[in-house]
């Protein structure tokens, strides 16, 4: 089910906004993640101008929508995206990685508003929201928890952990995303390639099944996909929601997308000012 | 004879007596609840109680997200998956954004009814001590156990309290009162400071008899508290004979040895001895057999002791 024009205009030229700084951002400091940010985008945006309940003005506020980025090393997508709804200034995305910043490298539950959990270990950030959605539960809160996981980040053991243990205790106010991105940090060469790398992980919906959750696949870069997605998993009773999100690492960028020398590269001025020519001219994403 | 009672009981009863006047309690146990005395809260509070399976990773984590939406969390399980398994996750979690999780490190140091290596940990409080925000808590016995309990539970941040498997004596009265942080002198003594920690401060507590039977003077202090610290504690302590013994369930590197060699290396250098685990991994035996293997008998403190005095002639 589409969702109506105008708000999409809106969020799309928001993903426009987030992309430029985020691309800004790591440009200035010379340091920081690119491809999983701008795959994430959509998402978060979505997420913050969409989904959550959530007051800016109140960042601490005790019933509001819990959102985990545990794949805490693409936290520059999220903190432009906090900056745009009203957490803190716009100007202040400009400090990360700058020294006693709140923009840290890895989210900081301690400085920056906003976030709710510290994350930045892979996997860390899977169990937190878990206990959030049971601490909900035991306070009597209607309140909503997210976490956003990287695909890469599944590899690692914490997480089917978690999910073990939200299946077993039922735990439906609680939905998982996974940025299914498909290329990692260094990855494993495609089709013996060993200069094509990617994240080879598949049957990842099948994997959450398996584990008892309900299981949403769409494409995380479309919002007629993504909102109505995000809508579904608050729905389901009795069992946790995990959306698999298909999206692509460097998403909106053509020569960053899909290559997993992205990940952690800083643009040049000239590929800044090509990205960015790119971004205001291009197709709108989402 | 002392009584004696087993640390790990007293802790799930008190669990049980906090469920009462403490709504946001919740004991989250790494399927080891009728090891750790959680099954105490699970069979008569079950609403405070959540079974987190085999997965301590998944627990810590779980424990964090509870913390910050108001929940005061009580890890159950063995200190060597506390402080082993789940470390990353502690530190990440919990200890960097100052969560409000308490840590019940059961089975802990060597007696560990027979588990041997793996479930021995004797590093717990060196890594532990280590990380920035922590509270380490060491009780002596069942009394101080209780009172660390509420202490620690009403203590905003994380702490970690090392609590021991086997019926072990009670050495305070009633009338005890635990504070965190202050160092408790036991015995009066002129010849040589000895400072205990958890269970050994019992056994360095019949160490004194020994050596007073010798003629030697032994001042016994107890420090339950490893981190924050009683700096000014124990260095008041250390000047009264000028000569410092510690001893501890723990290796000799790291613990409360370390703990008291950082402040008085630093502000009143004497003469000192660290006893303990000597840098060794553990294995399984009866309780008597290991202690005298492993040097921790209080014939073994005393020698200790005796050491220290001819070396500091």
């Amino acid at each position: 089910m589409p969702i109506d024009p105008a708000p999409k205009r809106d969020l799309q030229a928001r993903a426009v906004q987030v992309r430029k700084l985020i691309l800004q951002a790591v440009h200035k400091a010379g340091a920081g993640h690119v491809g999983g940010p701008l795959s994430m985008v959509e998402i978060a945006v979505a997420m913050y101008f969409k989904i959550l309940r959530i007051d800016p003005k109140n960042p601490q506020w005790p019933d509001r929508d819990r959102y985990v980025l545990s794949k805490g090393h693409s936290c520059i997508a999220l903190y432009a995206t906090l900056a745009l709804r009203g957490f803190f200034p716009v100007e202040e995305v400009f400090t990360y990685d700058a020294m006693n910043s709140r923009m840290q490298g890895h989210p900081d539950m301690t400085k920056t508003p906003g976030i709710d959990m510290s994350s930045g270990s892979l996997g860390t950030g899977a169990s937190p929201p878990l206990g959030m959605a049971l601490a909900a539960k035991r306070l009597g809160k209607d309140f909503h928890t997210w976490v956003h996981l990287g695909d890469g980040e599944i590899q690692e053991g914490q997480v089917w952990e978690m999910a073990f243990v939200a299946s077993q205790y039922q735990v439906d106010n609680l939905t998982a995303i996974v940025d299914y991105n498909k290329v990692q940090q260094f990855g494993f060469p495609k089709d013996g390639n060993l200069r094509r790398r990617v994240n080879p992980l598949v049957q990842v919906p099948e994997k959450w099944r398996a584990f008892g959750w309900h299981v949403i696949e769409c494409d995380g870069h479309d919002f007629d996909a993504l909102i109505p997605a995000c809508e579904e998993a608050k729905t389901i009773k009795g069992r946790p929601a995990c959306i698999v999100a298909h999206t692509i690492k460097g998403k909106g960028v053509s020569f960053m997308e899909g290559d997993y020398n992205w990940h952690a590269k800083v643009p040049s001025p000239e590929e800044l000012a090509k990205a960015l020519a790119e971004l205001e001219a291009g197709v709108p994403v989402g | 004879m002392a009584k004696l009672i087993e640390m790990r009981a007293t802790w799930g009863e008190t669990m049980l007596e906090l469920t009462k006047t403490h709504p946001n309690l919740m004991v989250l146990d790494g399927d080891l609840g009728n090891s750790t005395m959680a099954q105490i809260v699970a069979y008569n509070a079950p609403d405070f109680y959540m079974n987190m399976g085999i997965a301590e990773q998944n627990m810590m984590g779980v424990a964090a997200g509870m913390a910050s939406a108001g929940l005061i969390p009580w890890l159950s399980s063995f200190a060597c998956f506390l402080a082993n398994r789940d470390l990353d996750q502690l530190r990440v979690t919990v200890t960097q954004p100052k969560l409000n999780v308490k840590l019940a490190g059961h089975y802990s140091g060597i007696l560990t009814g027979k588990t041997g290596k793996t479930h021995i940990d004797v590093e717990d409080i060196a890594i532990l001590r280590a990380l920035p925000h922590m509270t380490v808590v060491a009780p002596a016995d069942s009394v101080e156990c209780r009172q660390a309990v509420l202490a620690l539970t009403d203590m905003p941040g994380p702490a970690y309290l090392r609590i021991t498997r086997d019926a072990s004596p009670v050495i305070f009265g009633e009338d005890y009162r635990f504070a965190i942080g202050p160092v408790v002198p036991i015995r009066e003594g002129k010849d040589l400071t000895i400072f205990g920690t958890g269970v050994q401060t019992a056994r360095a507590l019949e160490a004194c008899d020994l050596l007073a039977s010798e003629g030697i003077s032994a001042h016994l202090v107890h420090v339950p508290t490893l981190k924050p610290i009683d700096g000014n504690g124990i260095v008041a302590a250390a000047r009264k004979t000028g000569r410092v013994l510690t001893t501890e369930d723990h290796n000799i590197i790291g613990g409360l040895g370390g703990a008291v060699a950082e402040v008085l290396g630093q502000h009143a250098p004497f003469p000192m001895k660290i006893h303990g685990l000597q840098d060794c991994y553990g294995e399984s035996g009866p309780n008597d057999a290991m202690l005298e293997k492993y040097g921790l008998t209080p014939k073994h403190v005393a020698l200790a002791a005796k050491a220290l005095l001819n070396k500091a002639r």
